[in-house]
């Protein structure tokens, strides 16, 4: 075979996915840039290039706070979800026997199979004044009153945490069992206690598999709207909550398009922070 | 191609065919949730031997967006809040609608609207049903002579028990009647006491809440009380929980309406004007107000000789010309008043 026709079979592999990048990222990203430089006056859009909505970004008090909030939300179950997600990685790649990884994984990941907005009016149900968790906690005396749970950032997070954990776990896994079990054994072998050669040797060699799973929990979840919407009851709004009340009754695109606009640079600000330790073919 | 495929095509194509046979044409209506309930539609499907395609949507601003989207011909009729008909008749978005054999007559006075409904001597719409945004509370825990005033129901002694209706035009209309503003008359001047009011009602709220998280908070004991709900709010709970209930305090409330009207360019205006006549007849309305989604009165008040005792009593059927004299309907400001609206309703959201 000529290289000419591995060229050309080469692009006739990637053609589709390039076609497919283009149609639905690259020209609804060039649509969504053009519409943030729009105006919108009563209902008519005016095309053009301002900065107004970013100069209102910029201006309105309340942004801000969401930008903060979601950051703050957004990095908060990020590390809570990491912290959570390595040992139980490490639980079904070292401690349960090869036969049964495979349904400790699928248990893990059950709750994926369940609606995703179901699953947040669970946990509102769970968190509830009345509900399981309050009354356990009454049950054994650690409360007399139900404390508020529900509509709070703690639900908002827990409902994120429960979801990213299952994410996390599986691209931690997957780094953890690439690893060969001789690196360990060389580093016991040459007197590393336990917690030095999980320092020293394991954590290293798994952290692009943490990092590629860190950076997903990110973007999905500095950009989601389900789970603020409905376990934070309102207490305090995030980015994708202000976006859609810009889109709900007044149809405001173009500031809706400069919020989304802002929004993907921080995630491409986290991307470039992460980069050095990002392996996406370790997915 | 395996067997598998074939017999699959073959299904579908029998399938479509069969579809086919069965409807002898389609109608296409951009509605509100209360319209998807089957026992709504499937009695008009049936007499008329179409499909009818229903799409929800949430916000004037999305079902306008949505209609700009597409082509003419795609929708016929429109489902509308009240107090936005003239923005989807600026945007051409409305036909002209003959009302002549729509029993309009029959409607509540109140609510035919006119106003609305009729721009520059055209009608586009007619009012199909109507509600009240106001308390809705849980009479086993709280006081119910709290509830008469709409200053007690927000008072320190509810604290932590109340969530906020997630719609900033009903729940501001609220608090400018607790400021003796009317809501036709807010202006950029009375946003500041508007904002006070709203900032002493969040400040005593647990939560605010899109209908079904008001409903969940309402039903679990989250919350006892429900600032802008209303019997759209607890009427699909009352049977299971009739402690569960509504009223309007003294100082009234805000009244929400929803109007129906033809789709410019709809390629079917006769089967849309069957329908809008279907939705506002007595069997129709009494359908469409007691929807598996929410409930909420019929304009036409013909639709009493059809709905149940059980249901006239949920939805307060003979209170009605009282309530009606109490309540305001809910603002309809201006491009200009809304966003300032809008942006305390965020203000006060981040507080």
């Amino acid at each position: 075979m000529s290289l000419d026709n591995q060229s050309v079979q080469g692009w006739g592999f990637v053609t589709p996915a390039l076609l497919w990048t283009v149609a639905f990222f690259v020209v609804p990203f060039i649509v969504m840039g053009a519409m943030s430089l729009a105006t919108l006056e009563g209902r008519t859009l005016i095309w053009g290039v301002s900065l107004a909505n970013y100069a209102e970004i910029a201006e309105k008090a309340y942004i801000w706070r969401a930008f903060l909030v979601s950051l703050e939300i957004t990095v908060t179950v990020t590390v809570v979800a990491v912290i959570l997600a390595y040992p139980l990685a490490w639980i079904i790649a070292f401690r349960v026997p090869p036969e049964w990884q495979r349904l400790a994984l699928l248990l893990a990941v059950l709750p994926f199979w369940t609606s995703y907005v179901v699953r947040s009016y669970a946990w509102l149900l769970v968190l509830a004044r009345e509900g399981m968790v309050n009354q356990a906690m009454m049950g054994i005396g650690l409360i007399s009153e139900p404390v508020t749970l529900a509509n709070t950032r703690f639900a908002t997070v827990t409902g994120f945490v429960h979801f990213f954990v299952m994410l996390l776990t599986l691209t931690i896994y997957a780094n953890l069992i690439q690893l060969s079990p001789n690196y360990r054994r060389a580093a016991m072998d040459l007197g590393a206690s336990a917690f030095q050669t999980f320092r020293h040797v394991i954590l290293p060699l798994t952290l692009p598999g943490v990092v590629t799973g860190a950076f997903l929990t990110f973007v999905l979840c500095i950009g989601d709207y389900v789970t603020p919407q409905i376990l934070g009851g309102n207490s305090e709004l995030t980015v994708p909550q202000v976006i859609m009340v810009q889109l709900g009754r007044r149809a405001d695109f173009p500031l809706a398009s400069a919020l989304a606009i802002a929004l993907m640079c921080i995630v491409t600000l986290a991307y470039i922070l992460s980069a050095r330790w990002l392996r996406l073919d370790r997915l | 191609m395996t067997r598998l495929s074939v017999l699959f095509l073959t299904t579908s194509a029998l399938g479509v065919t069969a579809n086919a046979a069965l409807a002898e044409g389609e109608l296409n209506a951009l509605v509100w949730c209360d319209h998807t309930d089957p026992a709504l539609i499937e009695p008009f499907e049936a007499e008329h031997n179409v499909k009818v395609n229903l799409r929800e949507y949430e916000g004037t601003g999305a079902a306008l967006a949505l209609l700009e989207q597409s082509r003419p011909g795609d929708w016929d009729v429109l489902v509308i809040d009240g107090i936005d008909v003239f923005r989807a008749v600026e945007a051409n978005m409305l036909a002209p609608l003959d009302t002549s054999d729509l029993p309009v007559g029959d409607f509540f006075p109140e609510v035919v609207m006119e106003e609305n409904n009729t721009i520059d001597g055209v009608t586009y719409a007619v009012t199909e049903k109507f509600g009240y945004n106001t308390i809705s509370y849980n009479s086993a825990k709280v006081d119910e002579a709290d509830m008469q005033s709409l200053s007690t129901v927000w008072s320190e002694k509810y604290t932590g028990r109340i969530s906020i209706y997630d719609y900033y035009l009903p729940v501001m209309g609220l608090a400018a009647i607790a400021g003796d503003i009317a809501t036709a008359e807010i202006g950029a001047d009375d946003l500041p006491t508007i904002g006070e009011t709203l900032s002493t009602v969040r400040s005593r709220a647990a939560s605010v809440a899109g209908v079904v998280a008001a409903q969940t908070a309402l039903a679990t004991g989250e919350v006892d009380i429900v600032v802008g709900g209303g019997e759209w709010l607890t009427a699909v709970l009352a049977e299971e929980q009739p402690e569960l209930t509504w009223t309007i305090p003294e100082e009234g409330a805000v009244r929400w309406a929803q109007s129906i009207g033809i789709v410019e360019g709809s390629e079917n205006p006769d089967l849309a004007q069957e329908f809008i006549k279907y939705i506002v007849s007595p069997e129709g309305q009494a359908r469409l107000a007691t929807s598996s989604c929410f409930w909420g009165m019929p304009a036409n008040s013909k639709a009493g000789d059809v709905l149940t005792d059980a249901q006239k009593d949920v939805l307060r059927w003979d209170s009605q010309p009282d309530y009606l004299a109490l309540t305001q309907l809910y603002p309809a400001p201006d491009t200009d008043l809304d966003i300032e609206m809008q942006d305390l309703w965020l203000e006060m959201l981040q507080q």
